[in-house]
């Protein structure tokens, strides 16, 4: 049996009368990739930051392999950082810095210089160890900010924003590159962003925080298509809502009435309730193949997107224009009139 | 809080070193006897009514003031000017004029004082308030020129090419974008110049004859040993010192939202 | 410049109209006398007299006679003693201010500690004097404590004047120093922390060595002040002993000697030219 890596129990922080974080209880497994995704003051950084042990949590225990850190300090803790900025040490050479760890832990001369070539060859820049920090790129800091990090061989490795101030291309890269690594060692790593794409791309758990709450966490696919809540949907890409009440529930099955008729949906609730249903753009069809015609809406605005257009459609029936993905090869201008339909397994019942 | 102990007790050391010197100065000029040395008598202002009613004393007080500000205009104006030449056009050996410019801030005022002592000699001119401002505004012209050009970014810059591009030209855009953009900084320039001028003492001395500035008199009092008098000329300059390191203090920092 | 296009004519006629009138100061009053100066130290004066031979007879007198070079070794044992001194007693005290103490009293207290920055040199040393003279406050309260019997003088020595000047430096080298200490990243300490540093081990290898930009630069401009200041050794430091600065004024006043007075301002710009070149080296060599 084995002990998750880190355990998060009822953990409250406040700055003065703020309150950053309240009631959080998460477990992370050992190797695990778990990316902590919201707006930035949703909490992320600081859970990050009470984890590594820059904070103490004004309530809650943290257990790091099954073992409570309350009131250790981070030198202590089995925990390293890749911070934002990187924080590599200007006037130490990049060997010099992924042997930092390594020296304050009093390891041997010649081991240390094995485990930093290691180290070094593991983010592919083993060949840049005498160079100074000014004189590498932004990317190659990040893979030394994380060999640094690695180095020391802990049982967490904490990411904060490390992508952040990469362009798109480069953090694409650095996003496969980190899921490869963290593979390849096997640690455990927590990772704080805020750009849902990279989140997909990287995590084996998301885990939504909003407000010092944790709105959502699951695997990238269950937040992305079954979102619990309408904060994680809209959060995690582009959704329609429509508002409606639970007009009766027949086993798993829904009916909730709302602007646009009556809709079965699998899933609970309270009959009475006010609930909200999430529409995906790219599930709503105009090829007449859904189980159910949401009627014809009209566009009043299109983008090509290269993949797909990219439109806003108005229905007779409801207020709010649609946010709908048309197919590539589809002719689409304002004015255009479309037969929307949608697969009712596609829609998603959020009751908060 | 106790465990910082030894860090309160170090700085309250330095702080009592740094403060006794000009403590003593304070405390000794209202000493009520002939000499600023203890047990101290008073207070008394007797001193400060013997400085203020001395016409050698409250004349080289006007000097230092007309010297102070007239320099330090004239050194914010064309430190401000070259700065703006070499920020915003392109001027060959910019680097080389830059480090001209700059090139008397390690030079010791003994060597810039001798300097124009032995040019005004040899070129005739006669030594005056005059020649005091003008070995002021040599020192001073680095300072606010560096001051200057360093806040001179490229984010002023954009703003200039906006109102360019609306149709400003280059004595409009000056006036109505570039200066009240770097006002801080001309502001902070144009008082540490004045601060500076009214604290120099070796070039007012020596290429100066009848007309002197307030630290040349003190100078010559310093000879008679120490007097009261003294500390209440010398409490009054420090204190006209902080005044002014106060002010841009208060317009510079305090006015930013917190 | 491929672009020689008479667009930029005006542009460029501009720029140097606005930079003119500050390059004319400079060569005028400060470019022309150093080389007006530099004349002068090649030539002579005998008697009441101008020789306008050159020679390099000033620079050989100064090696020759003892009182002109030892005013040089003076200046400069003064000036690294103080450097010194002012370093050890400013980096405490500067870190205490960064980092000891709240962030929101900070301010104020930096202001403080360089308050009397901001007086003149000559008050300053006046100041000084009232304290170490004899009879003064710390001969009285050495009377008071039983120590002496009778009044003593601190004053009109070298360890007046390094007293003097170490006051001076150390506001300057808070300021440095605090300068430097409040700009470091906060993320270098905190990743010290995470990679298994302690507080100590933190300071000697990560904020210490990253605050040594701060200490070179003040420790520079300390030197270039320092040696180059009359006020302070000549309020202070009594008749016994003349440093370099001393020594030209008394060409200049006493003797009216400007060629000899040239040749020492000379040497003394030629110390403090090779400081800066090896500071300059020192931090270039630092960031490669």
């Amino acid at each position: 049996m084995t002990k998750p890596a880190v355990e998060f129990r009822d953990i409250e922080m406040r700055f003065g009368d703020k309150v950053a974080l309240s009631g959080v209880d998460l477990t992370v497994n050992r190797g695990d990739f778990v990316v902590l995704l919201g707006p930035s003051g949703g909490g992320k950084t600081t859970l990050l930051n009470i984890l590594g042990g820059f904070l103490e949590p004004t309530r809650g225990e943290v257990l790091i392999d099954g073992k409570p850190v309350t009131g250790i300090p981070p030198a202590k803790r089995p925990t390293t950082t890749v911070f934002q900025d990187y924080a590599l040490f200007p006037h130490m050479s990049v060997a010099g810095n992924v042997a930092f760890g390594l020296k304050m832990q009093h390891v041997p001369r010649a081991e240390q210089d094995r485990r930093v070539g290691t180290a070094l060859a593991m983010v592919g820049l083993d060949h840049l160890g005498q160079r100074r920090i000014h004189e590498l790129s932004g990317g190659q800091r990040q893979r030394i900010a994380l060999a640094r990090a690695l180095a020391v061989e802990p049982s967490v490795l904490l990411l904060d924003e490390p992508l952040g101030a990469l362009d798109m291309k480069l953090r694409r890269q650095m996003q496969n590159e980190l899921k490869a690594i963290q593979k390849r060692v096997g640690t455990t790593f927590v990772h704080v962003t805020h750009d849902q794409e990279e989140a997909m791309a990287i995590a084996d758990l998301i885990v939504v925080m909003n407000d010092g709450f944790i709105e959502d966490k699951g695997k990238p696919e269950r937040i992305y298509l079954r979102p619990a809540s309408r904060f994680t949907a809209d959060f995690m890409g582009e959704s329609n809502f429509i508002d409606g009440k639970v007009a009766g529930v027949s086993g798993s099955s829904v009916r909730v009435e709302t602007p646009l008729g009556a809709f079965d949906i699998e899933g609970e609730a309270a009959p009475g309730a006010a609930v909200t249903l999430s529409l995906r753009p790219e599930h709503l069809r105009t090829d007449g193949g859904g189980d159910r015609s949401l009627g014809r809406a009209s566009v009043l605005e299109s983008g090509f997107f290269g993949t797909h257009h990219q439109c806003t459609a108005k229905l007779a029936a409801f207020e709010v224009p649609f946010k709908a993905r048309l197919p590539q090869r589809e002719t689409v201008t304002p004015g255009t009139e479309v037969e929307f339909s949608v697969d009712l397994s596609d829609i998603v019942l959020l009751t908060r | 809080m106790l465990r910082n102990l030894p860090s309160w007790l170090y700085a309250a050391l330095i702080y009592g070193f740094i403060f006794l010197p000009v403590g003593v100065l304070v405390l000794f000029s209202f000493q009520d006897s002939r000499v600023p040395i203890p047990p101290f008598n008073g207070p008394s202002l007797r001193w400060y009514a013997e400085f203020l009613g001395d016409g050698r004393v409250t004349d080289a007080l006007l000097n230092s003031i007309i010297v102070a500000f007239a320099s330090s205009a004239v050194a914010l104006v064309l430190g401000f000017l070259a700065a703006y030449a070499l920020a915003r056009h392109r001027v060959r050996f910019s680097s080389f004029w830059q480090g001209l410019l700059t090139a008397p801030l390690t030079v010791s005022y003994l060597i810039i004082a001798m300097g124009l002592l032995i040019t005004f000699n040899a070129l005739g001119i006669p030594k005056s308030l005059l020649t005091i401002g003008i070995g002021h505004v040599v020192i001073n012209l680095p300072l606010c020129f560096a001051i200057v050009y360093s806040q001179m970014g490229a984010h002023q810059a954009n703003m200039e090419r906006a109102a360019r591009d609306l149709g400003a030209g280059e004595w409009q855009v000056i006036l109505l974008i570039t200066v009240p953009m770097l006002w801080p900084a001309l502001f902070a320039a144009f008082f540490l110049s004045v601060t500076f001028s009214w604290d120099e003492f070796i070039i007012a001395f020596l290429v100066s004859r009848f007309d002197v500035t307030l630290p040349v008199e003190i100078w010559s009092m310093l000879r008679t040993g120490l007097n009261p008098k003294t500390n209440a000329v010398g409490s009054f300059v420090f204190l006209f010192s902080v005044a002014i390191v106060f002010l841009l203090d208060l317009v510079l920092f305090r006015k930013k939202p917190a | 410049m491929t672009r020689t296009s008479p667009r930029f004519a005006p542009d460029t006629v501009r720029a140097w109209g606005l930079l003119f009138p500050a390059l004319a100061w400079t060569a005028a009053f400060f470019v022309l006398p150093l080389v007006i100066m530099a004349v002068y130290s090649l030539w002579k004066r005998v008697g009441n007299r101008l020789i306008t031979d050159v020679s390099l007879q000033n620079y050989e007198n100064f090696f020759a006679k003892s009182f002109l070079f030892e005013s040089l070794i003076n200046s400069l044992e003064v000036t690294v003693l103080v450097t010194l001194i002012s370093i050890i007693l400013a980096y405490p005290f500067a870190y205490i201010l960064a980092e000891k103490v709240p962030e929101r009293w900070q301010r104020m207290a930096l202001i403080l500690a360089i308050l009397p920055f901001w007086t003149s040199y000559l008050v300053r040393s006046y100041s000084w004097l009232l304290v170490l003279s004899e009879g003064g406050i710390i001969s009285n309260f050495l009377l008071d404590a039983g120590i002496t019997d009778e009044p003593v003088s601190f004053a009109n020595d070298r360890s007046a004047t390094v007293i003097g000047f170490v006051h001076f430096f150390v506001m300057l080298l808070t300021l440095t120093i605090y300068a430097n200490l409040k700009q470091l990243p906060k993320n270098y300490r905190r990743a010290a922390a995470d990679l298994g540093a302690g507080p100590i081990r933190t300071f000697v290898y990560v904020v210490f060595p990253l605050t040594l930009p701060g200490i070179m630069v003040g420790a520079f401009l300390t030197f270039v002040l320092c040696i180059g200041d009359y006020i302070t050794p000549a309020i202070l430091g009594g008749k016994r002993e003349l440093l370099l600065p001393q020594t030209i004024m008394l060409q200049i006043e006493r003797r009216s000697d400007f060629p000899t007075a040239s040749a020492l301002a000379m040497i003394l710009m030629l110390v403090v030219s090779m400081v800066y070149l090896a500071c300059a080296r020192w931090l270039k060599l630092d960031r490669l």
